[in-house]
């Protein structure tokens, strides 16, 4: 750079004035239209990949299904778009620019609701909408007349007189603006309140069967996820008993024999120190119970099961939620069983609510009900796995370092059993007898401390943008020297109805003149 | 009872597309300018798409009947539904303002949208899954469809705003006319205002549907807002509208600009109900189809 090109100087900026010149950008209507755009284009990856928060599961598929590409997609944050620091990014500029649009806006809207409308201009002519007519009334009455009519439109009017003619200055639809600052407020209220319900509250998940009691504590979830600010501590001591599980099934409508129309889950709820009450939960009708909302979320069958060892004594009897596979709730579940046996056993069931054989002879299950129960064991024999401290789930079998007994590629057929029977386990090793079978409902409990207030904003917003786009806001002057009387008016913000509003006023007003 | 229903709805519907295929044909050739003005091809093609539209109606009404509960569970009603609204707004709007030259729009996209649904996406009557036994599936649904009605007007007055102004524009510059049928519509400010004060009413509608539909989110699924697919793209919608009214506050994007966020918050809503209802994975699977 020359030293001449250097005295020939661009107006530099301070860094007060970058910072300046920074805000007014950010805060300029341009950039918050470019914002929405992008905040609009930034949630699209989101419905197409997998997200951690609303699918986990399918995080894990992609993953297993996209070896190479996933990791890369990760590092972009793609499984978890909506927590991603670039969509956070966009969305709290997005608010940033909000704030700093319309405090400013508020400020100035406040003078303009304290003080009068502003002064007639002199050339009606150039707003955008304008009438006149003459009149032999007398110039005091039409003024009275004109007052009074735009009062009752829900004008502010003022007066400002001249020598050359008498003006009335009036306005309406402050609402207008006030509706749209409100609107504004309103959104921030949702995002803050929605951060501070999903700090301070937590959801949890837990199975249980008919008859089974869970205590709300910390250790009785299945899964358990606290807000960043939430107090395990604080779980309302109380338990939920699940009394009976009903479902209906469909059996009428031939195209839809089988489908569920009703989930009915009964149960006893008891505060800590308190009575027992019964209560009911259903799909779409949550139990709202101790600070807490519970959800019917989930059903199956839990098979119970008995295990005894060659001398008959019990090594294991339980009740077993199997996870359902289809739509007539073939489940499946495993047993295991790491001591009290000469080996270490793991059981694989299916159950077949009503059982039926296929052409290959599988079972498959043809109802969802429980006409004809069937349950099938493969046995597996060897390490569970369980030594090592590793955190297994309850419902897989870790067979890497197993061998099969019974089922295909074995000589032995599975173990088949109705409700009562008892069948030998192979290898002389004990004896397995499926008691019966109960009903199991998965519980989502959550709690949101704010959710309340995300809707009072909600709806405060949704209210207060009816006022911010269906009221005009509009300014009109009248003016009246001798036996003419001009109207005009001006919109100020999008107003297609405005000549037809002067249109109006200027038929009325003649009309009550009687010319 | 419920066949003999359903049977009579599918007739009737069949009957108010064979209606929209003639409305269809009149109200093109009247754009079209090819046929004699006295033939009033127009007022004709309207007073038949009213006789579809109340075939339609009551094609709708025997489908809730036949099911005992509202006609909008799956994706086949969800379209009957849709498009039913689509041509309510049309033709009261019409009661309002002249706009019988959207008429050949209106009728050939409920055209397709109903061929396509009765052919490709029929399913039996069926009861509701549990999940779906709620009065927010009356409101939250109806209100959705109602929204997409005004959104489509949008759309179309939108489109038919960025043509007029070309044209406009080519006749100022004293250009050879085109387009010739364009100079029956009203001119590019008018269209956009017609476009504009129909958008306000769907976005009131839309975000009605986003605050009920979380709500009724919460009381199914236990959350209000989980970033399921459908509602991520109920917010897109929501997002590109609002960015549409700002749009026309920015210097530089009033006209043309703000039309096609129009336009394209409008073809979303679409995506919204066919590609995300159809291959998308969420919650919201009640297209019932397996």
């Amino acid at each position: 750079m020359s030293p001449q090109s250097e005295n020939v100087t661009n107006p530099r900026l301070s860094p007060v004035g970058w910072l300046r010149w920074f805000w007014r950008q950010l805060t300029s209507m341009r950039t918050a239209l470019l914002l929405l755009l992008l905040l609009a284009i930034a949630a699209i990856p989101g419905s197409l990949f997998p997200q951690r928060s609303s699918d986990p599961n399918g995080v894990t598929a992609y993953f297993a299904n996209n070896k190479n590409l996933a990791p890369i997609l990760d590092t972009f944050q793609l499984f978890d778009v909506y927590a991603s620091a670039w969509f956070s990014a966009i969305y709290l500029l997005l608010f940033i620019s909000l704030i700093g649009c319309v405090v400013p806006r508020v400020a100035y809207h406040w003078q303009a609701l304290r003080s009068a409308p502003p002064r007639t201009p002199s050339n009606f002519a150039r707003l955008p909408a304008h009438d006149s007519f003459v009149t032999t009334a007398d110039t005091a009455l039409v003024m009275e007349k004109a007052r009074a009519l735009l009062r009752r439109r829900g004008y502010r009017v003022a007066a400002y007189d001249t020598k050359a003619r008498r003006t009335l200055s009036a306005e309406r639809g402050y609402a207008r603006e006030t509706g749209n600052l409100v609107f504004h407020a309103a959104l921030v209220g949702v995002l803050v309140t929605v951060g501070v319900g999903s700090g301070g509250g937590f959801t949890g998940q837990r199975v249980i069967y008919e008859g089974q009691a869970f205590a709300n504590t910390l250790l009785a979830y299945d899964t358990f996820s606290p807000g960043r600010f939430f107090d395990a501590s604080s779980l309302t001591p109380y338990t939920v008993r699940l009394d009976s599980f009903t479902t209906v099934y469909e059996e009428k409508n031939p195209n839809a024999i089988g489908q569920p129309t009703d989930y009915t889950a009964d149960v006893t709820v008891q505060l800590k120190d308190q009575a027992p009450e019964k209560a009911v939960i259903k799909v779409n009708d949550p139990l709202r119970f101790g600070n807490t909302d519970i959800y019917l979320l989930g059903n199956g069958y839990a098979p119970q099961v008995t295990v005894r060892d060659p001398e008959g004594r019990i090594v294991f009897a339980d009740t077993i939620p199997f996870l359902p596979q289809d739509k007539n709730l073939t489940s499946v579940g495993v047993v295991k069983l790491p001591d009290g046996l000469s080996e270490q056993l793991g059981l694989v069931g299916f159950f077949y609510p009503t059982v039926s054989k296929g052409h290959s002879g599988a079972f498959f299950s043809m109802y969802p009900d429980l006409v004809d129960p069937v349950l099938t064991f493969n046995v597996w024999k060897g390490d569970l796995g369980l030594n090592q401290g590793v955190p297994r789930s309850v419902y897989a079998l870790d067979t890497s370092k197993m061998t099969k007994l019974t089922g295909q590629k074995t000589k032995l057929s599975s173990l088949e059993l109705r409700p009562g029977e008892t069948a030998q386990l192979p290898e002389g090793l004990g004896s397995v007898t499926f008691d019966g079978v109960k009903k199991f409902v998965s519980l989502d409990i959550h709690k949101d401390p704010a959710q309340g207030w995300v809707l009072f904003f909600a709806l405060t917003s949704l209210g207060s943008l009816l006022f911010s786009l269906f009221i005009p806001r509009r300014r009109v002057w009248i003016a009246v020297s001798g036996s003419s009387v001009e109207v005009g008016a001006l919109a100020r913000n999008d107003d297609p109805t405005l000549d037809a509003s002067v249109a109006e006023l200027v038929a009325q007003l003649r009309t009550e003149l009687g010319t | 009872m419920t066949d003999t229903y359903s049977q009579f709805s599918v007739l009737s519907l069949y009957s108010a597309m064979g209606l929209y295929a003639v409305a269809f044909i009149l109200f093109t050739l009247d754009l079209s300018g090819l046929a004699p003005a006295k033939l009033r091809l127009a007022r004709i093609g309207l007073s038949i798409t009213w006789l579809g539209f109340a075939l339609q109606v009551i094609a709708t009404v025997l489908r809730g009947l036949a099911a005992s509960r509202v006609p909008w569970a799956n994706m086949y009603e969800f379209a009957m539904t849709g498009t039913l609204m689509i041509m309510l707004v049309f033709l009261i709007v019409n009661l309002k303002w002249d706009i019988r030259y959207l008429g050949a729009f209106i009728t050939g996209f409920v055209l397709l949208a109903l061929g396509i649904s009765a052919t490709r996406y029929y399913v039996e009557v069926v009861p509701l899954p549990p999940a779906l036994q709620s009065y927010w599936l009356v409101i939250h649904v109806f209100v959705a469809t109602l929204a997409t009605g005004f959104f489509a007007l949008g759309f179309a007055l939108s489109l038919a705003q960025i043509l007029q102004e070309r044209r406009e524009r080519a006749t100022n510059e004293q250009q050879a006319a085109r387009w010739a049928w364009l100079s029956r519509l009203p001119n590019s400010v008018n269209l956009e205002n017609f476009a504009y004060r129909l958008i306000i009413v769907g976005f009131v509608l839309w975000t009605f549907t986003l605050i009920a539909g979380a709500v009724w989110a919460e009381k199914a699924w236990g959350r209000y807002w989980g970033w399921d697919v459908k509602e991520v793209w109920t917010f897109i919608i929501w997002t590109i509208f609002a960015g549409y009214l700002h749009a026309r506050s920015t210097r530089g994007w009033r006209g043309s600009r703000s039309a096609v966020l129009a336009m394209i918050g409008f073809a979303a809503v679409v995506f919204n109900f066919t590609v995300v209802n159809i291959f998308f994975k969420g919650l919201h699977a009640y297209s019932g189809l397996s």
